[in-house]
């Protein structure tokens, strides 16, 4: 049930190419059952969302596709090339097309941030050192960070850590972003600010995003499509662009999700129901 | 302001009334759930309880934990609890706390603990340990041949900033411990020498004794607390900080990167501060000898000179280097292993610098037995 999105963004880029592929997947830690056969498909420029509620698998989800954790069955495509099947080599640089936000940001923090942002580019590009510091500088402005080369990821705040993490993710201009929770830990305008980036780079970039997140007022603003994980039946119960879902599904757990369970309502009527 | 208090009313025969009044809060000397129970089994014929309240002017958690004692004291009884008359407040909260039922799951059941399951268990982490052991160290080769064929990606600064970390920085600490051991050495060594008169072989003793065994030792120890630990430490909350995949994910080993130049830095400098504590030790014997014995430190020279020879100092020298080895391994392979959360890195500190020294007594312990089957110290 792909549908093309309806929103404005991102551009379009026809013809609407397969990017990532999914099939099959099932997740695991020892005997615990994580998500099993799961399958959808993320269109190249898309902004998609994975979505669910805590403890549902999401990150899972995004250690398997950045090939941290390898699937206990199913596969993983990107541009039709079976992730986990790839000799380590090859897989490595194709993981090298990725660039990922980690949740706490994870910046090396025994380097600064042009370091952080440098590495990448000097193990990975013959580039002379004036170009990567070029990059470099590039790259911080992009995220508006510019003039923070030689601070330490503590000398700065928690979401300036995550747009100095992003602006590391894009050293190596990346065709995929993969984000796990972009806004947690930000304040409602840093988050917004970080989701009006994440549109930009993927509209003017033709970047697809990958994003994991549970905060809705972001995902139902910038996801042109999305997977719904269930804890329940531990599989993918919707799929499709998130204002569509909250519109139209009527799976209930799905349909309490998007709409913050109707708070109050909600609870006001299970009291009565109680009394 | 109005001592709390709860007077019970029985006047008609099915139902009593509880009357809560006055300022129930935590510190003040509230009634107890149990004597108002007590007093309400006595009644006979009671199947309704009522609570009300009476000139009731403050409450806190302490009243609602007070109402729940009595209503789980009725449910037993298959009684009525009406809290129809206490404040809309304290309903409320009521209702929340019933509102999702105890889950009978979420009380997690522990493994059996008699003393076979707790050895097998055990012995099973113990042979889990090993084989992770052997797996990172066969990895740590591998990455050594990498960096012999130039494809490492191991970054020299980190090299020499370690190699800092790990040397001058723990000079202090070597030359006062090295000292004293030596001191200790000579001490005891001469008080039973004296009795034969043989005071000038507290040289033999602290020399042969500090060069091939308790300098290398020494070091060791002091390497697996101080930098052992500082290794699990840095790893372990790069682990946790997500910094481990981060560098994975960015197409760089975490055994080349981070572990390579840490057991490198590490072999280099040990068997530099070796010498040099196998040196203080020595000058410890000395100042003990001269002080308390009558050896002039010229004697204590010339005694060692003639006694020592250079594979005292090899021998000691070379296990300090199998020391170093193992202390950076037990300290990388504890911050890799460590666990997402903050406890997690002072368990893998502790381990690390645990795991570091009995790898060193236990590689000793096999290479004293070497030493003697090749019989190296031979004349």
């Amino acid at each position: 049930m792909l549908t093309p999105s309806t929103t404005p963004h991102p551009p379009d880029l026809s013809p609407r190419q397969v990017h990532i592929s999914v099939r099959e997947l099932t997740m695991a830690y020892d005997d615990f059952m994580v998500q099993k056969d799961m399958d959808f498909d993320v269109l190249r420029g898309e902004i998609f969302i994975i979505m669910g509620a805590s403890g549902c698998g999401k990150s899972t989800l995004l250690r398997h596709l950045i090939g941290l954790k390898p699937p206990v069955t199913g596969e993983v495509f990107f541009d039709g090339q079976n992730l986990w099947k790839l000799p380590p080599k090859e897989r490595q640089s194709m993981l090298l097309k990725m660039g990922i936000l980690y949740q706490s940001g994870a910046l090396w923090s025994s380097m600064t941030l042009a370091e952080n942002i440098a590495l990448p580019l000097t193990a990975h590009t013959p580039l002379s050192a004036k170009e990567i510091a070029d990059l470099v500088s590039l790259k911080l402005a992009l995220v508006g960070l510019s003039g923070f080369e030689s601070f330490y990821p503590a000398e700065i705040s928690g979401g300036m850590q995550k747009r100095a993490a992003l602006a590391r993710a894009l050293a190596l201009d990346p065709e995929i972003l993969l984000f796990d929770e972009p806004s947690a830990g930000l304040d409602p305008i840093s988050a917004r600010r970080l989701d009006r980036l994440i549109v930009h780079l993927s509209e003017s970039l033709g970047i697809t995003a990958v994003i994991v997140t549970h905060d809705l007022a972001s995902l139902l603003d910038i996801g042109t499509n999305s997977v719904f994980l269930d804890t329940e039946t531990k599989t993918i119960i919707a799929k499709g662009p998130p204002d569509m879902l909250l519109r139209t599904s009527t799976h209930p757990t799905v349909k309490e999700f998007l709409t913050r369970g109707q708070s109050k309502r909600t609870a006001t009527s299970a009291r009565e129901a109680s009394r | 302001m109005q001592q709390p208090r709860v007077d019970i009313l029985f006047e008609h025969a099915p139902s009593a009334r509880v009357l809560i009044g006055g300022a129930w809060r935590i510190g003040e000397n509230c009634p107890r759930a149990e004597a108002t129970i007590n007093q309400l089994q006595a009644l006979h014929g009671l199947e309704i309880v009522r609570l009300e309240t009476q000139d009731l002017m403050h409450w806190d958690s302490l009243l609602l934990t007070y109402i729940r004692a009595l209503s789980q004291f009725c449910d037993a009884q298959q009684m009525t609890l009406d809290t129809r008359g206490l404040p809309e407040g304290i309903q409320g909260l009521l209702m929340l706390a019933a509102a999702v039922p105890e889950r009978q799951d979420a009380s997690r059941q522990k493994n059996p603990d008699d003393w076979l399951s707790v050895l097998g268990r055990h012995t099973l982490w113990l042979i889990k340990d090993i084989g992770l052991l052997a797996d990172f160290i066969g990895e740590a080769i591998l990455g050594l041949f990498r960096l012999l064929g130039g494809q490492s990606q191991m970054r020299w600064s980190d090299f020499w900033r370690l190699v800092e970390a790990c040397g001058p920085h723990a000079l202090p600490i070597i030359t006062l411990i090295s000292t004293l051991v030596g001191m200790i050495l000579a001490f005891v060594g001469a008080v039973q020498l004296k009795l034969f008169g043989a005071q000038i072989f507290i040289a033999d003793l602290v020399g042969l004794g500090m060069a091939r065994e308790m300098g290398a030792m020494m070091t060791a120890i002091l390497m697996a607390g101080r930098t052992g630990s500082a290794f699990a430490a840095e790893i372990g909350s790069m682990t946790v900080n997500d910094e481990i995949d981060a560098l994975k994910t960015s197409g760089f080993s975490p055994m080349d990167f981070l572990v390579m130049p840490r057991i490198l830095a590490m072999l280099v400098t040990i068997p530099l501060l070796c010498l040099y504590a196998d040196i203080w030790g020595m000058i410890g014997g000395a100042l003990v000898a001269a002080g308390l014995f009558d050896i002039s430190a010229s004697e204590y020279l010339i005694q060692i000179q003639t006694r020592l020879r250079l594979i005292d100092f090899e021998v000691g020298i070379g296990k300090s280097a199998v020391f170093g080895i193992l202390v950076a391994t037990a300290g990388c392979l504890r911050g890799l292993l460590c666990q997402r959360n903050a406890s997690s890195v002072g368990l893998a500190t502790t381990s690390a610098v645990v795991t570091g020294i009995v790898y060193i007594v236990i590689s000793d312990a096999l290479m004293t037995l070497l030493v003697t089957a090749l019989n190296l110290y031979k004349r």
